[in-house]
């Protein structure tokens, strides 16, 4: 829900928010040669690289869109699809993977109902596979957000889920208000 | 300055000029490379590594098209090691290619077939994944097919640098590179402006037109519509080099015939509305150039030109004249004034084109184009296509005997003759208006500061005391110089022509494939194709539009007069801003 219910006013937010990015290093004299820099920045405010990001910095900059779309299909860093507020890492390094993470893996597809690397409908949750995020000895682990969940159980994890599934609607519901 | 030094190749020495690539040296001095991605046009890209040769002392092989000549360097280029290495780079580019030659349309004019045939595969050492894409049809003019493509960025660095479009670009990395558009959007929503150019570069069938053959075939052997097809003057400066003609062979006498053989019931010339575009054109700069509006007028008859003013310059749509292209001009002409005149109902006129161009389809399509909600060209095809339909019919151009258009829309000035090579618009319509504004013949037609490949001519002619200073762009990277140029300062011409392809129409998108004399591009091929042109022209006597007995006519029985009400309604037009993929709302 949280990205159909974005309002034109957010949207317009996070477009300015790139515009005055690229501003900021047009006076500082980097032209086409911060593109990529740009590039890392609208993934970090869209979440992805959208087209409005695309299409932004085409204008801004005097770079042919078909070019930008060619330099963010190249790096494996750009991602094209929206990605959801919450990013799992999950570990599937050596030591969680003997302590079990197939199966954390399992269990948050099933919860979530999505696949990794991808998306949950409401727009909540996007899972992806790390290669070990070094706190072996807390093994299994997942990583939401930059915060370390340790030694999971699948009860561990629902419980997870259901507290950010709260933590988002207390959110959503602050905004509106 | 550039001095001479030695190079060795193969152990014997040569004197070669310093400052160029290895490629450029051994092209010279008589070792013909096999290459693929090198386009001497274009930037060098190095992408295919077929051109390679042995560099003593280097450890790796180099790319000849990358690397410069140095004093005292020893080059081997067919030693059998490296004849391996070429045999492999090629074999893995082959190894994700369809290789359907037998149902290509590029078959015998394929230059990686030319290549693998020289390099000499015959074993197939690898097999592995063939790419599985979505062809792109989306287009009326231009057809993607990625699953041919070999990746060698001939199209990308065109569009980029030739036309300064941008339409394409590489998406995505290794084997699952593809050339495409921008957000992978078919190219009918992209900023592509139908040139065509990227078909004329592109070494494989990847990049090709949207075909009408089998269209045309059907219609042609149906008796229910009236077949009138027009012929532009390119066409009949090149067709000849597709049934093997050396370049430079008139076939405009051929070409009718074979029309005919082909079962059109009226061949009509293009270059009559060449002329009557003239006529138009030429009073309605006049008109401007006494009032000073909208100046600089500029040439409205290439259709890629067009879409590209639309789309990247739409503040000077203004300046364009008003007049359709001798295409549309022609087609509507027969949907009014010529069905009247016989009494029948537009409907039952099938109109088709012979253009040595793509845009042209796109054309025939706008809606801007049409007339009372009539199409008026129904297909357009191009003069590779109809060389196809000729040879495919059985016809043989060589036996088939000369002759004449058909009347009322047969017969041209020398004027229209030279439509077809940059810098005849605009000599054209000198000619015209400078007796329409003096009242006295001009002596010297030929206007020779408007003839060549330069990209960018300019030149001054009087008019009586008056100054009217004229610019000729072929090629829109060119193009794009003068619009700066003229916005820069507006009075600084007063009448531009511009031609969206290197050296105007005789190197349309549509004309035969280069071949293995030449590479596209090649202005020695397009000198050729222009000498048919200009040679016509000289052979006439008739050779200003206004003097042609036939427009003389149709404004006495049709028209009364140029920029009248009617030519107003039926020959001009208005065009306005576009907004495809990649052009943003500022």
């Amino acid at each position: 829900m949280e990205n159909v219910m974005q309002t034109s006013e957010t949207v317009s937010n996070k477009k300015s928010e790139l515009i005055s990015f690229i501003s900021e290093k047009h006076e500082k004299g980097y032209y086409n040669a911060a593109l990529m820099s740009i590039l890392h920045k609208a993934q970090e405010i869209y979440g992805y690289i959208s087209e409005e990001a695309i299409d932004t910095i085409s204008t801004k900059m005097e770079i042919p869109s078909a070019r930008i779309w060619g330099i963010v299909t190249f790096y494996h860093y750009f991602t094209l699809i929206p990605r959801g507020k919450y990013i799992i890492s999950v570990c599937l390094g050596t030591a969680c993977y003997v302590k079990g993470s197939k199966r954390v893996l399992n269990k948050l597809k099933e919860i979530l109902g999505t696949e990794l690397n991808e998306t949950t409908s409401d727009g909540l949750f996007t899972i992806e596979a790390k290669y070990c995020l070094g706190c072996c000895g807390l093994a299994p682990v997942m990583m939401i957000n930059g915060k370390v969940y340790e030694k999971l159980t699948t009860k561990k994890i629902a419980a997870i889920i259901h507290g950010l599934r709260a933590e988002s609607d207390l959110d959503f519901a602050a905004a509106v208000n | 300055m550039s001095d001479t030094i030695k190079i060795n190749v193969n152990n014997k020495d040569y004197d070669v000029e310093s400052g160029q690539t290895i490629m450029q040296a051994l092209d010279k001095i008589g070792f013909h490379l096999p290459r693929l991605c090198y386009h001497p046009k274009l930037s060098v890209e190095g992408a295919c590594r077929i051109c390679i040769v042995e560099v003593e002392g280097n450890a790796n092989y180099v790319t000849s098209c990358t690397a410069k000549v140095a004093e005292g360097m020893k080059v081997k280029t067919n030693t059998s090691d490296l004849r391996k290495a070429r045999r492999d780079l090629l074999e893995l580019i082959l190894d994700n290619h369809p290789i359907d030659c037998n149902t290509c349309e590029r078959d015998s004019n394929c230059e990686l077939q030319k290549v693998s045939r020289s390099i000499g595969i015959k074993k197939r050492h690898f097999s592995g994944e063939k790419k599985l894409y979505d062809i792109d049809l989306s287009s009326p003019s231009i057809t993607r097919d990625p699953n041919k493509c070999i990746l060698c960025g001939r199209c990308v660095r065109l569009c980029a640098e030739i036309q300064g479009v941008n339409a394409i670009n590489f998406a995505g990395r290794g084997f699952n590179s593809v050339v495409m558009t921008a957000y992978n959007n078919p190219i009918s929503s992209s900023v592509c402006i139908n040139c065509g150019q990227c078909i004329n570069v592109c070494p494989t069938a990847a990049l090709s037109e949207k075909y009408y053959t089998v269209e045309l075939f059907r219609e042609l052997s149906s008796d229910k519509k009236l077949k009138i097809v027009q012929v532009a003057p390119a066409v009949r400066a090149a067709i000849g080099e597709a049934f093997g003609f050396p370049a430079g062979t008139n076939f405009e006498k051929q070409t009718v015939a074979a029309l005919r053989k082909l079962g059109f019931d009226l061949v009509f010339d293009t270059q009559f509305s060449a002329d009557l575009t003239i006529m138009e054109e030429g009073y309605e700069f006049l008109e401007r150039f006494t009032t000073g509006r909208d100046l600089p007028m500029i040439t409205s008859c290439s259709p890629a030109w067009i879409k590209y003013a639309e789309q990247f310059h739409p503040e000077i749509l203004p300046n364009i004249s008003t007049c359709k292209s001798p295409m549309s001009m022609q087609s509507s002409v027969l949907k009014t004034y010529y069905a009247q005149k016989r009494g029948i109902d537009p409907k039952d006129i099938l109109s088709v084109a012979i253009m040595p161009c793509t845009a042209k389809k796109y054309e025939a399509d706008r809606e801007e184009l049409s007339l009372d909600g009539v199409k008026l060209t129904d297909i357009v095809v191009t003069t590779r296509e109809i060389a196809w339909m000729i040879k495919s019919a059985g016809i043989d151009l060589a036996k088939t005997e000369g002759e004449e258009f058909d009347n009322l829309f047969g017969f041209s000035s020398g004027a229209a003759t030279i439509f077809g090579v940059t810098g005849g618009v605009m000599e054209a319509a000198l000619r015209t208006a400078y007796e329409v504004y003096m009242g006295e013949s001009i002596i010297d037609l030929e206007f020779a500061a408007l003839r060549g490949f330069e990209g960018i001519k300019e030149a001054k002619v009087m008019l009586g005391d008056k100054e009217v200073r004229v610019a000729v762009a072929h090629g829109l990277g060119n193009a794009n110089i003068v619009i700066d140029m003229m916005k820069k300062d507006p009075n600084r011409f007063h009448f531009i022509e511009i031609m969206s392809c290197p050296g105007g129409c005789i190197n349309g998108g549509g004309q035969p494939y280069a071949g293995s004399e030449y590479v596209a591009l090649d202005e020695e091929l397009l000198k050729k194709r222009a000498s048919v042109l200009y040679a016509l022209d000289r052979a006439k006597t008739i050779r200003r539009s206004h003097e042609n007995p036939e427009i003389q006519r149709i404004y006495k029985e049709f028209f009364e007069r140029p920029l009248g009400p009617k030519s107003h309604k039926i020959l001009h037009t208005h065009y306005k801003q576009k907004y495809p993929t990649g052009v943003y709302k500022k």
